[in-house]
């Protein structure tokens, strides 16, 4: 629900109760999950899920988290090549006329905890889209594997430019909630991209790969880079 | 002893019924506690309305908790706030010990105790001691303290409370059973789940058992609300669910989510009746047959592969009352007609004309008229189908006054399907009204007779005991029971004393001679 707004509707989501007006919270300091990438690639941890990612910080959007609003909110071009860049870190981008930056981050949890992203920045974690992005490293084509993800809330999820995944209306971080049909790693570097909308409360999401057996794809990497060999 | 069959079976006849009567309109109900004869529940709201029930069908509202508050509750409100939300209450001892959100600027909030000696409102006792915050939140860390739920460990008599709701953690800690409160204050509370609210945990057969509640609530019938539950050997988890996956990392299998007329359930509460039979309480966000309003219901608690599940309550229907005991059919005790007409072996003619396997017995009227003769095991032409058997095809034979009652194989016969119907304004028990037990497409009114025995009357007349509660039993079987025996003070159940012997007994949860299936006719 609402955090850290002035509300007074019954409104609701996967976060807070809200029963009576809000008010600001008070800042805190850096994000306790997340720490700037200090190799040049990392392995998935033990149940295969992608622990390095490029974040923008948060777009402001309107609050609606059904099939259409969300297909027109990470449909709608915020910044030029917004489906095809592969950011840097530090890069900013301009939407709206407010600068946005693009943040390297690693996450210590199986999850991308983007309320504490953006929390830690002073940016708002309500009505917002979140773009994510990270590039993972497969040693040899891998043909048959699926992109797993759970969100908070909704999402939509890119492999190598094609939609593989969407995720709509209010809902939790489930792992494995979203899962794409078959697709293939290609050898080499393959972009991950995903917009995520939160109307209010906690916000994260969660992404693996999986085989046949629908145990996480072991040998591959992930880094930042789309060149990455 | 497991009935695996039983909830599919069920399934095709049965769907939830009205959640219950009187004012059930409540939302983040408490576990519901049995005091002195009545039914409490406690719940969200201006001073923490008070519901109460005589019987656990009929609700009506009782006030406020904060109206037997004496203090002004100043700690709580200073850790959290002054709202008042999603209380729990235990009895440990001589007290009650009532928890209940006090949330402020979300998630800074609180948990705040109440202690009392009595639940009734018309006690000259009647009073709640303000015992101060147990747990809060300041509204940085990873934690929204409300949603309370209280368990009483029945290995140890250990004292435990989880809270939390989206915000960060689910978390535990241990409360001191004479106090209720924290036991260890200087001890970090556990994290046991992520990613929901309204978390409350139960124990059974050495599984310490974590249901919380996920999705949305507060937006009638657009709440995704469902309870969704994992387990542990240990009170301070690890919760895991039916996949192995971590509360902590979203994991949950779902207890129960919309169905039938309700959307959105939440805030789960065990109902323990005692006897094998348990219940479980929470709210729907939307009863349709309400207007969409939030409710509270009371439903049946199995158990199968060692999780809980979600059951049922008895609609309104058409049923096989079949023995799990015996694996025979209540039946009025009348002739039976064989569906289609007896059969041989062989290819023959129909009914009455004796042959192996097939005939109805010397002296049973004829069947009714049929298609021609079929051919016989083995071969022939396709045949018409026979058609259900109702009671006015067959009942002009049938003793126009009272009729014993006994059991049989099920056949598919008219004397063997009874219609159970629910009774207005003749009270109920948690979760259902009473019923009526009649022989379907009749009148015929199965009754309790004063020397506990069983009778089918020619007509229902609504004494009570012609009015039966049925309790769902953990197992999935069936506890039937009449409102009352003539003459006689002790609760009796049906029970098959033979395989051809229904009678009333007192209920044995050791067994299947009490339980019986209801099966789709």
């Amino acid at each position: 629900m609402v955090t850290g707004l002035a509300a007074l509707a019954l409104v609701s989501g996967a976060g807070l109760r809200v029963y009576a007006r809000q008010q600001p919270v008070p800042a805190r300091g850096a994000a306790p999950t997340l720490t700037r990438p200090a190799s040049q690639s990392k392995t998935p941890d033990a149940n295969g899920f992608l622990q390095r990612w490029l974040i923008l910080e948060p777009i402001r959007v309107p609050a609606q988290l059904t099939d259409s609003a969300v297909q027109a909110a990470v449909k709608k071009e915020y910044f030029p090549d917004q489906l095809s860049v592969m950011p840097k870190d530090g890069d900013v981008v301009t939407v709206g006329g407010e600068p946005l930056v693009w943040h390297a981050v690693d996450t210590s949890a199986y999850n991308v905890n983007l309320f504490h992203f953006a929390y830690a920045l002073n940016k708002p974690t309500s009505n917002v889209l979140f773009w994510a992005v990270t590039v993972v490293n497969a040693p040899r084509e891998l043909a048959g594997v699926r992109l797993a993800i759970g969100s908070n809330a909704a999402s939509v999820w890119w492999l190598n430019g094609v939609e593989v995944i969407s995720l709509y209306n209010d809902r939790q971080a489930v792992i494995d909630d979203g899962v794409s049909k078959r697709v293939t790693l290609k050898q080499g570097p393959n972009v991950i991209r995903a917009g995520v909308i939160n109307a209010g409360g906690a916000t994260d999401f969660c992404a693996r790969f999986l085989d046949e057996n629908g145990n996480p794809v072991k040998g591959i990497t992930v880094s930042l880079r789309a060149d990455a060999k | 002893m497991k009935y695996r069959l039983i909830a599919t079976a069920i399934a095709l006849v049965v769907s939830p019924v009205f959640a219950l009567d009187g004012d059930p309109g409540m939302h983040d109900p408490s576990t519901v506690i049995q005091a002195g004869g009545k039914f409490y529940v406690y719940a969200t709201g201006g001073g923490l309305p008070v519901s109460v029930s005589d019987d656990g069908w009929t609700w009506r509202r009782a006030g406020s908790v904060m109206q037997a508050v004496a203090s002004a509750r100043a700690d709580v409100i200073a850790r959290g706030g002054n709202n008042t939300w999603a209380p729990d209450i235990i009895h440990v001892g001589d007290k009650y010990f009532l928890y209940y959100a006090a949330p402020g600027t979300q998630p800074k909030a609180a948990v705040g105790l109440l202690v009392g000696t009595t639940l009734d409102p018309n006690a000259p006792d009647y009073k709640w001691e303000d015992g101060g915050p147990v747990v809060w939140s300041d509204g940085v860390e990873d934690s929204n303290a409300i949603d309370p739920g209280v368990l009483r460990d029945p290995t140890n008599g250990t004292l435990w409370l989880t809270y939390g709701s989206y915000f960060g953690y689910i978390r535990l800690v241990e409360l001191d059973p004479k106090t209720g409160k924290r036991l260890h204050p200087e001890l970090k509370p556990v994290n046991v789940a992520i990613n929901s609210e309204a978390s409350v945990m139960i124990f059974r057969e050495g599984w310490y058992y974590l249901l919380v509640t996920h999705g949305s609530c507060c937006a009638g019938g657009n709440s995704t609300y469902n309870i969704r539950m994992g387990r542990s050997r240990k009170v301070t988890g690890p919760f895991v669910d039916n996949m192995g996956i971590d509360m902590l990392q979203g994991g949950g299998k779902l207890f129960a989510g919309s169905s039938g007329r309700h959307i959105g359930p939440g805030h789960f509460g065990l109902l323990d009746l005692g006897e094998g039979v348990q219940k479980f309480s929470m709210h729907y966000e939307a009863d349709l047959d309400r207007g969409g309003v939030s409710v509270l219901d009371i439903r049946p608690l199995l158990w199968r592969d060692g999780w809980p599940v979600a059951g049922d309550n008895v609609t309104e229907g058409t049923y096989e009352i079949e023995s799990a005991r015996t694996g025979t059919a209540l039946e009025m005790a009348v002739q039976g007609v064989a569906l289609g007409g007896g059969r041989g072996r062989g290819a023959g003619p129909p009914a009455g004309l004796g042959g192996r396997g097939g005939a109805s017995a010397p002296g049973a009227p004829a069947a009714p008229s049929g298609p021609a003769a079929p051919a016989g095991r083995g071969g022939g032409a396709p045949q018409t189908p026979v058609p259900p058997q109702d009671a006015a095809a067959v009942s002009a034979a049938w003793p126009a006054g009272q009729v014993d009652v006994r059991m049989a194989p099920y056949m598919l016969q008219a004397q063997q399907k009874w219609t159970i119907s629910p009774v207005a304004n003749a009270g109920g028990y948690p979760g259902s009204p009473y019923f009526k037990i009649t022989v379907a497409g009749t009148d015929r009114a199965l009754a309790s007779t004063p020397d506990a025995e069983l009778v089918v009357l020619p007509a229902f007349t609504g004494g009570p005991e012609q009015l039966w509660r049925i309790d769902q039993l953990t197992d999935g079987t069936y506890r039937v029971m009449p409102k009352a025996v003539p003459n006689r003070k002790e609760p009796l159940a049906l029970s098959a004393i033979g395989s051809s012997k229904p009678t009333l007994s007192t209920f044995r949860a050791d067994g299947d001679r009490e339980r019986w299936l209801l099966r789709a006719p």
